[in-house]
């Protein structure tokens, strides 16, 4: 049969096509952000600039917490596939610590420039460099809410196939903030500390 | 404890806004006890406000857009009339003040509230029929995404009766916009509404990318679908690409104004001309958001109505995509004046030229089909010429205003108003009328009334020129947008003309009320039994009109492109000897739900009224998640109960005329 003759596609590709779809959207809504710093990261105002105020050492561990969380992410899935409950569970932990840690490194990053009065009202360079990496971290919080929300109904309810299903699109989602993040790291922190 | 909000919200002492707001809450509150009266609340809350079946919910989405058509356009003659007269050192009858939330109001409520829920109601109601499928790719998602509009039109309006509306302008351009220039709530209640209502329009255009992608019948290969399914492909993608800036860009202004940061303001390092740049990467591709389901409807209306096939399909799917892409490359030029130099000017002018070219390709596309077609000239046909005359017109001053030093002569002139009323006119409305007037009597199983429906065209139209022309005059003449008084007395006729247009476009609109009620009223006389009344093309019409919920018994075989013409052709077939079973969504009320606390939410944010709005958003994520909990519901029709319905179903209809 010719190109896309095949009739309806089963809910799996569906759910996780329409999944993906959406994690384009974000990825366009950050990218609207990620203009805006490049706009924005030289007009200090008089205040702090991106060199002073970068700790490379510190971001480094929370990159290394996301990434890891990422890949104890994918273990967890390969896990269900798999039907080894208890090394999903024991993945999806270690994936919820490791995310719960980078958004504890980020919140003291975050606490620490505040208190060195480089808060967000600052400068239009800190206002970007807040809502960049404060949005990112908004994402990780929400992703945090929902990994402990599927481990709850993965127990409950067991892992049927709507559930198979959503466990597919938070870990699309959990790989896609590794994405931003490198963007992040890269344009922000990287090219900032220099 | 209430926030910003006291009775001095309320504008007891400004006779207009206050007679317009209880005028609103007579209405509203007249509406709801006549359903309460009639006992209408267990029916309209099982089969319309919980529904997820796209044709239900595509209706809702026109209802939407016909309410808010009349809220605009009473904003649209109050500004006409009050230019008619605040001549020399008149000032008319409206206070800069009010004149200013008047324009702001008219321009966000059309764009965002009229012709968007048209535009997405068309797609809803038709794209599934039209791939022959039982429904969209999310159908609770689909509820959802029409309850955040609705909030957000709700949220609109409720700044007539409590507060303000922003005075800025459609787009809130900073650094007006900021809370140094604007510190009321007005922006607040813009912002708050088009955020909650932009995550919808995301949503929907997600929801119908992934449905014409991967669900269609089988046989339906991306070259065999319908024109209007491929424009509203591209439409939702270009939704799917843009609606993301928008919200990025209006968080940033919200940040701006609620915690003191600095990205538009013109202190502390920040850029406003970084808004403008953002707003246009969103607002450009959103014209053509609106306008290519226009030109789909354009596509279907002239090829059924001319008894040919469209003529060049596969040039105008590609230029359909052609434009879907350069939509994003030529947002500069609402801001030629801005200073980016000749060099960058010249890029973005030719950008823009260059899009002439496809939508020049469709025109001809639809001339060559009527060439020699036997056209009948039913109203949705009248609709396309005139669409085509106009939308002609309104290219070209759009290409004269492509070349960046003229547009520094016509920035923000007259001369622009004009011009993008008529493309959003010309194009839009028109093609949004002739596709409520194409698929009503799918939707509801009869005809609308075919003469008062020519009245109304021809009021628009007539009244489209009337009230249009002056201004391109106007703008020549050097008169300014957004004016609310003149000293020059030598405009005064052009715009006591182009009052007399809005008053004969008031005159369409009459008649398209009167339309709806007289049609409804003579229902019995112009049942549709054929499913069929057009002799029609594409999969829609191959069904009972309205179609059964599952719109499909057995889903088609498509062997080509109009299939349904193709299965016609071939003769009557015969009813299949038995029925699978199917499954459908059951309803869901978790759109409504959260909607509901998505209003909530949004007024308390509006003014300040934190735990409020802490409470409403906490109960929106529960609500989501409660739902969640749940597996999506679904229904079995089992094989001898579709049988059964589909014998009943089949003995009502007529065969084709």
């Amino acid at each position: 049969m010719a190109r896309g003759g095949e009739g309806p596609a089963p809910v799996r590709i569906v759910v996780a096509y329409g999944f993906w779809i959406f994690l384009l959207s974000d990825i366009i809504m950050f990218s609207a952000l990620f203009a805006t710093y490049a706009v924005l990261s030289g007009q200090t105002d008089g205040g702090p600039s991106a060199h002073k105020l970068f700790e490379l050492r510190h971001v480094g561990i929370e990159t290394l917490c996301l990434l890891f969380s990422s890949y104890t992410c994918g273990l967890g899935i390969l896990a269900v596939g798999r039907g080894h409950m208890r090394g999903f569970y024991l993945c999806f932990a270690l994936t919820f610590v490791l995310g719960a840690a980078f958004l504890g490194l980020e919140l003291s990053e975050f606490v620490g420039m505040v208190a060195h009065g480089a808060g967000p009202s600052r400068s239009a360079f800190l206002s970007a460099f807040f809502s960049l990496v404060g949005l990112h971290g908004a994402h990780v919080t929400a992703g945090l809410t929902w990994l402990t929300f599927m481990v709850a109904q993965t127990a409950v309810r067991g892992p049927r196939d709507f559930v198979r299903r959503r466990l597919l699109c938070f870990s699309l989602f959990w790989h896609a903030l590794d994405i931003i993040w490198v963007a992040l790291l890269t344009l922000v922190y990287l090219m900032g500390a220099r | 404890m209430l926030g910003k909000l006291s009775w001095a919200a309320i504008p007891f002492n400004e006779p207009i806004p206050m007679a317009a707001s209880l005028m609103i809450i007579v209405g509203v509150l007249g509406v709801l006890g006549l359903i309460s009266w009639k006992g209408w609340w267990p029916y309209l809350w099982r089969e319309w406000l919980t529904s997820v079946d796209h044709k239900r919910i595509g209706v809702m989405y026109l209802l939407l857009a016909l309410v808010l058509l009349l809220r605009g356009f009473i904003d649209a003659i109050m500004m006409r009339s009050q230019l008619a007269i605040a001549a020399g050192g008149a000032q008319g009858y409206l206070p800069p003040e009010h004149y200013d939330q008047i324009f702001s109001a008219h321009g966000t409520i059309m764009i965002f509230f009229m012709a968007m829920p048209f535009m997405v109601g068309l797609m809803n109601f038709v794209v599934p029929l039209q791939l022959g499928v039982r429904d969209v790719a999310f159908p609770v998602l689909n509820s959802i995404s029409f309850w955040l509009t609705a909030t957000g039109a709700l949220l609109v309006n409720v700044s007539l009766v409590v507060g303000e509306f922003a005075r800025t302008g459609w787009l809130a351009y900073p650094p007006l916009s900021e809370l140094q220039f604007s510190p009321g709530v007005g922006v607040d209640y813009y912002l708050w509404a088009l955020q909650i209502s932009g995550i919808g329009t995301l949503l929907a255009g997600i929801n119908m990318v992934t449905t014409i992608l991967k669900l269609r019948a089988p046989g339906m290969t991306y070259m065999r679908m319908p024109v209007f399914c491929w424009t509203a492909l591209c439409s939702s993608m270009l939704i799917v690409a843009a609606f993301p800036v928008l919200t990025a860009t209006f968080g940033m202004l919200l940040l701006d104004r609620y915690v003191g940061m600095h990205f538009f303001t013109n202190d502390g390092g920040g850029n406003f001309m970084m808004y403008i740049n953002l707003i246009w990467i969103w607002g450009h591709p959103e014209v053509y958001i609106l306008v290519l389901p226009a030109f789909g409807v354009f596509s279907e209306v002239i090829a059924t109505f001319s008894g040919k096939q469209l003529f060049g399909y596969r040039s105008m799917v590609l230029a359909t995509l052609a434009i879907c892409v350069l939509s994003f490359m030529v947002w500069l030029h609402h801001f030629f004046t801005m200073g980016a130099g000749a060099d960058v000017n010249a890029v973005f002018g030719i950008m823009s030229m260059i899009i002439a070219i496809p939508t020049g390709v469709k025109l001809f596309n639809w001339l060559f089909t009527l060439y020699r077609g036997r056209i009948r000239f039913e109203v949705p046909v009248l609709w396309a010429i005139g669409f085509m005359v106009t939308f002609a017109i309104g290219g070209m001053t759009g290409v004269l205003q492509a070349v960046p030093p003229a547009d520094f002569v016509l920035h923000n002139s007259l001369f622009l108003v004009a011009h993008f009323h008529n493309v959003i006119i010309g194009a839009v409305v028109f093609g949004a009328m002739a596709g409520y007037y194409y698929w009503f009597p799918k939707a509801f199983g009869f005809t609308l009334d075919r003469r008062l429906g020519m009245v109304s065209f021809w009021c628009w139209l007539i009244g489209f020129y009337l009230a249009f022309m002056p201004l391109y005059v106007l703008g020549l003449l050097g008169m300014t947008r957004r004016m609310q008084h003149y000293a020059d007395v030598s405009w005064q006729p052009y715009l006591i003309v182009a009052e007399v247009g809005a008053i004969v476009i008031l005159c369409g609109i009459v008649a398209t009320i009167a339309q709806l009620i007289v049609s409804i009223r003579t229902r019995e006389r112009r049942r549709d039994r054929s499913g069929d009344p057009w002799n029609g093309r594409t999969l829609e019409w191959s069904t009972t009109s309205p179609p059964p919920a599952y719109n499909f018994a057995v889903m088609p075989q498509v062997q080509s492109l109009d299939a349904f013409w193709v299965i016609k052709q071939r003769g009557p077939v015969a009813p299949p000897a038995r029925y699978d079973s199917i499954e459908v969504p059951k309803n869901s009320p978790n759109g409504f739900v959260t909607a509901f606390f998505a209003v909530i939410t949004g007024f308390a944010l509006i003014w300040h009224i934190w735990w409020m709005a802490i409470l409403g958003l906490a109960c929106a994520a529960l609500t989501l998640f409660a739902f969640g909990w749940m597996e999506r519901p679904e229904t079995r029709i089992s094989g001898e109960q579709l049988a059964t319905a589909e014998r009943a179903r089949l003995q009502s209809m007529d065969p084709a005329p």
